[in-house]
């Protein structure tokens, strides 16, 4: 288990160093919110070969929708902890081989076909403790652009410079390996366990 | 005298303002007693991120990015000169409470699309009224955040499954979702009455206070055991492992139909987010969850 701070873009070597167990700091001007509706605009502008408003190549996507306000005639981002990375499940393996994120942010795990995509491009899956929005906001510095707003204040694309932004523990490395797919199995072993406790038995 | 609309309003702004950035002192005094218990590594680590967030909160910002979409429990005393002013007041103090705090716009119109911008609209925020004997209002601001809202279940069981069964639709519905609902989580479960009946009496046991136990005792064992089954799964805080899965299990009921054993399950995240004030008839404001300092 050991500690890494990085700076954006991050390289596919970067990526591939990283295990589960591992603590990662962030710093640099490649971060993203990004989720549901930022996701599908992202692959579709894809499709359709236009360009999103930035490179998602080497950077850090979280997902996450931020509670933000300006302050003076400038975007501040106010509290941002992370969303259920599941519901991302359906668009993150096609994001990676697409568009090559390194370090994707969020809570709870992702599936076996983000676990795929994760080793075949190089790149991590971090969970940020969820409901810890005050905590993140202090390494999320600056709001260099705020773009799709017409999605709406949680579902945009938020442009960040962030600065030692975490802990991030990676939960999914490029090596196969899921924190989340153990647990799965230890839960599961466990259940006679638990269900002897309320009187049933299996 | 005083404006009683004015006097509601900025009450309740408080009260908005308090559940988001401050949490109940029983369930911070929870998760500094689960932090200290936790002996897996994950655990300890997953919960001082929670309590160094809780502290960052207290100067005043949203402990989390997700506000909840806006619900009140509001208890009006049948001698309460003001009833008129009170659905006015909370709607404007959501408004206000939204720009101000500030709270994240989570009020989206699922048929037409598109976000409101300021947490009101078609019946949000949503008040669940009560009248009881007296002249005095009480008005419990419950933010609900959408994490744990999506893993809340309705079960209608076969009467036959009895108990064992009821036990067993909860402890089931934590195996699903695992973390994904910010653990250590607090479950209220409502058992009878009907569909609707069930899930609201699930979801007014997460207003009770944590250290608090069912007046049955047979009620209250069903809460030990579903609590001591559920910290048994290893599940632990944020999914990541640990002995801390839920804070507390709350449960209820109400009689039920002969041909049916509906069940609710309510699930709220650690970050259980409330605050509550009593307005007398002659205006008097007194803070219960979050009392004024030096008062």
């Amino acid at each position: 288990m050991a500690e890494y701070h990085l700076t954006t873009p991050i390289t596919e070597a970067d990526a591939r160093k990283l295990k589960v167990g591992d603590v990662v700091y962030i710093s640099g001007k490649h971060v993203y919110t990004a989720r549901d509706e930022a996701h599908e605009r992202a692959l579709k502008m894809f499709e359709k070969g236009e360009r999103p408003p930035v490179d998602f190549e080497g950077s850090v996507v979280y997902h996450v929708g931020p509670i933000a306000w300006q302050k003076k005639g400038k975007w501040v981002i106010v509290s941002a902890g992370p969303t259920t990375s599941r519901r991302m499940e359906l668009f993150e393996d096609e994001f990676l081989r697409k568009y090559k994120a390194r370090i994707i942010v969020g809570k709870g795990g992702m599936g076996p076909k983000t676990l795929g995509a994760l080793k075949e491009v190089g790149a991590v899956y971090c969970s940020y403790t969820g409901g810890c929005g005050a905590l993140a906001a202090k390494g999320l510095k600056d709001v260099r652009a705020y773009e799709w707003q017409d999605l709406g204040m949680p579902e945009a694309l938020w442009v960040i410079t962030a600065k030692e932004f975490g802990p991030l523990l990676v939960t999914m490395d490029s090596h196969g390996n899921s924190i989340h797919a153990d647990m799965d199995k230890l839960i599961a072993s466990r259940k006679a366990d638990v269900y002897a406790k309320i009187g049933i038995k299996q | 005298m005083q404006d009683p609309y004015q006097v509601i309003h900025d009450t309740t702004f408080r009260l908005l303002k308090k559940a988001a950035t401050e949490l109940p002192k029983d369930v911070k005094e929870a998760l500094h007693a689960a932090a200290e218990r936790e002996t897996n590594k994950m655990a300890k680590t997953q919960l001082s991120a929670i309590l160094t967030n809780i502290e960052i909160a207290e100067t005043g910002v949203p402990m989390c990015q997700d506000t909840g979409i806006m619900i009140f429990y509001v208890k009006v005393g049948h001698k309460f000169p003001f009833i008129g002013e009170i659905k006015n007041a909370i709607e404007q103090a959501v408004r206000k409470a939204t720009a101000e705090v500030p709270l994240r716009p989570n009020a989206v119109n699922p048929i037409a699309g598109g976000n409101s911008g300021d947490n009101t609209g078609v019946k949000i925020p949503w008040i669940n009224w009560e009248i009881v004997d007296g002249d005095s209002l009480e008005v419990t601001a419950f933010p609900k955040g959408g994490g744990s809202e999506n893993v809340c279940i309705v079960g209608m069981l076969k009467p036959g499954v009895g108990l064992k069964g009821v036990k067993k639709l909860v402890v089931d519905n934590v195996m699903s979702y695992m973390g994904e609902a910010c653990a250590p989580n607090i479950i209220g479960v409502g058992i009878g009455g009907g569909s609707d009946i069930a899930i609201k009496i699930a979801k007014q046991q997460l207003l009770r206070p944590l250290n608090d136990r069912h007046p049955e005792p047979e009620v209250a064992k069903i809460e030990q055991e579903l609590m001591e089954a559920i910290n048994a799964s290893g599940i632990g805080p944020m999914g990541l492992g640990g002995d801390t899965t839920v804070l507390g299990v709350k449960v209820d009921y109400a009689m039920r139909h002969p041909a049916s054993l509906p069940v609710g399950v309510a699930v709220q995240c650690w970050a259980a987010r409330q605050s509550k004030a009593i307005i007398s008839k002659d205006l008097k404001v007194t803070y219960v969850t979050h009392p004024v300092e030096g008062k």
